[in-house]
């Protein structure tokens, strides 16, 4: 009885000091933090001459009637709304039609696949003389085709929409490069059973490719709210949340507060905010999503 | 009617032929096994058949219809793959109506071919399961009830029992074997083992790098061999083939010696010990498998392989005499490996 009893008691001290580095380091960058912000959320914005105190659900009481907040929020709802679906349709479009065998594939895959490696600061500057009033690209191909001259970015109506484009148009390429792993995965032999039993093209679609990417689908998708929540390097080159705070997002303003207003306080608060919302999101998909996955 | 008949069919991938004019006719109801080495265009052929390739030039006929340029759902096939091509997401119910819902036959008609071929391979009871759940024999049934459901008479199989372990190979050639005659199917069946091949065919087609060898029933295969190579894949362990120039003197049979330039090809199980005429040889080795007892001899240069029924008292390095009866001989052309058709003409 007694060496099973030490065995299993080391056995224990073995695991916990084979985690312990994972553990450190988790805790350190992901577990303090998230606590960290929670707890400073409760208190107000200390100064050098005024301390900070504990004011318990103020913040949030003020959250709650920032406009700004909720104008962002919306904002933010659109931007993932379209973003997220498109950018995830035509990746997976992307791929299907690279993985057949076509002309001048690894050219259309590297093109395909470019707007992932530029890094994003790049991408913004070059979107950026795309949407230039006058001499930017759409305004001369519009003016070629007899349209107005229209400031892209400048619009209340259109900024949100050409940072949407823009994001699509980069996204796209990345999560294309999952699906095409995917569905290398599969076996031709089952795509020659489905032609035998009568089942080719959109029907083959729908009853079986699709199915069987759904893993990668879930992947993908989880990536993209996530993504579609904390991307702000463009906001930066392009629109800085303007105009009107017509294309801030959720983090850009966490960032605003944070950096330009210095009230860390509230910063914090928006923070706790946007854990949670992405925190649902992901429980949500993985919860209601994952029943109807099949893992191989 | 489902015959299959092909007719000077080629298939070349670049420069590469890897089917040069194949012809031959599977009659209706009938199971044709297409046997070869791996990479001698077997697959291939099924292939074509199936509508998965198509021919380089050649047309292939089913039934009365050219069906050379037509895709595979409108040839009237089913067909069992090697890997079973089960797919892994659906349940076996889903996986054998698969093609009944693609060809639109209503609801009820599914249920009552399910229920039946369900029943017919004993699968009843594991209709919610997904493939990846059940045994490779399970998973081998739920391929043939796929392709019984179609009721389509022909059926093509590539290699479907090389995933299966010994034992429920044997189990399960001969239910497709019955499974085929109760259905009346027209079948096709590619197989690189010539036990399964000699145990379930009607005919045998032998193929070898890209041509057919030879077409005949299994008798014909293993009694009148048209070629050395055919001689050595049919059999086990295979026939031996002897340069007899080289044995005159040794005692060898005398009506083994016809001609020069040929070789005899005589079976192992043909091959009898006797006392004092004979070949003269000297043993090699043993190998004791059971019910018989193979001994490799030497005779020259030449090896020569005997079988013997249960175990046996002859030890390495005896030296022993080889008979053997005329009608046991095979002759063959040794330039181009041809059967030469008996000197007398009445050897069967």
């Amino acid at each position: 009885m007694k060496p099973t009893l030490q065995l299993r008691y080391w056995n224990h001290i073995n695991g916990w000091l084979l985690v312990l580095p994972a553990v450190f380091m988790i805790s350190l960058f992901t577990h303090y933090p998230i606590g960290s912000n929670l707890f400073h959320s409760l208190f107000s914005n200390g100064t050098a001459t005024r301390p900070e105190v504990f004011i318990g659900l103020e913040n949030y009481a003020f959250l709650m009637e920032d406009e700004i907040f909720w104008k962002v929020l919306k904002n933010n709802l659109i931007y993932s709304l379209c973003t997220v679906p498109f950018s995830i349709a035509i990746a997976l479009g992307m791929a299907l039609l690279i993985n057949r065998n076509i002309r001048g594939r690894s050219l259309v895959r590297m093109s395909f696949f470019t707007p992932t490696v530029l890094p994003m600061i790049a991408v913004a500057n070059i979107w950026l003389f795309f949407y230039t009033p006058e001499y930017g690209l759409f305004d001369q191909v519009f003016g070629f085709f007899g349209g107005d001259s229209h400031n892209w970015l400048g619009d209340p109506d259109s900024a949100l929409y050409c940072l949407i484009v823009m994001v699509i148009w980069k996204e796209s390429g990345f999560f294309m490069v999952f699906y095409l792993a995917a569905l290398q995965q599969l076996s031709p032999e089952l795509k020659e059973a489905g032609l035998v039993e009568g089942s080719d093209g959109w029907n083959y679609f729908r009853r079986v490719t699709f199915p069987l990417l759904m893993p990668t689908t879930l992947f993908v998708t989880v990536n993209a709210v996530v993504n579609s929540f904390k991307l702000v390097d463009h906001l930066v080159i392009m629109t800085k949340g303007g105009p009107d705070n017509a294309s801030s997002l959720l983090l850009y303003y966490i960032y605003e507060n944070a950096f330009s207003f210095w009230d860390t306080s509230y910063a914090a608060t928006l923070t706790v905010v946007l854990v949670l919302i992405l925190a649902i999101i992901t429980i949500i998909q993985f919860v209601v999503v994952e029943k109807r996955i099949h893992y191989q | 009617m489902s015959k299959i008949i092909l007719n000077n069919v080629c298939k070349s991938w670049g420069k590469i032929e890897v089917l040069s004019n194949i012809n031959f006719e599977c009659k209706n109801g009938e199971l044709l096994v297409l046997l070869g080495p791996s990479g001698c265009g077997k697959s291939t052929t099924l292939r074509l058949i199936a509508g998965l390739e198509t021919p380089t030039s050649g047309t292939v006929v089913i039934g009365d219809t050219d069906v050379s340029n037509l895709p595979p759902v409108k040839r009237n096939i089913s067909m069992v793959f090697q890997n079973y091509a089960l797919f892994p997401h659906l349940n076996v119910e889903e996986n054998i109506i698969f093609g009944l819902k693609a060809r639109k036959v209503p609801k009820k008609e599914q249920q009552k071919r399910l229920k039946d071929a369900a029943a017919l391979l004993g699968l009843t009871e594991f209709m919610d399961r997904k493939p990846a759940q059940l045994s490779g024999g399970q998973r081998q049934r739920i391929a043939l009830g796929r392709a019984i459901v179609a009721q389509v008479s022909v059926c093509l199989m590539d290699e479907p029992l090389s995933n299966l372990d010994a034992k429920l190979r044997q189990e399960m050639r001969q239910e497709i074997r019955s499974l085929q005659q109760r259905l009346k199917m027209t079948m096709i069946y590619v197989t690189h083992d010539q036990v399964e091949a000699m145990t379930i065919a009607d005919k045998i087609i032998l193929m070898k790098d890209g041509g057919i060898e030879q077409h005949g029933t299994p008798e014909d295969l293993y009694n009148r061999p048209a070629t050395v190579f055919t001689g050595n894949f049919i059999g086990n362990p295979p026939m031996n083939i002897l340069v007899p120039d080289d044995l005159i003197g040794e005692g060898c049979p005398s009506y083994s010696i016809p001609e020069a330039g040929c070789s005899l090809g005589i079976r192992p199980e043909n091959i009898e010990i006797s006392g004092d005429t004979g070949l003269e040889v000297s043993v090699l080795a043993i190998e004791y498998l059971g019910a018989d007892s193979l001994i490799v001899c030497k005779a020259k240069e030449q090896s020569i392989t005997l079988t013997v029924t249960g175990k046996t008292n002859i030890i390495v390095g005896d030296r022993l005499r080889l008979n053997w009866q005329q009608e046991h001989i095979h002759l063959f052309n040794s330039e181009n490996g041809l059967r030469i058709e008996d000197l007398d003409g009445d050897k069967t």
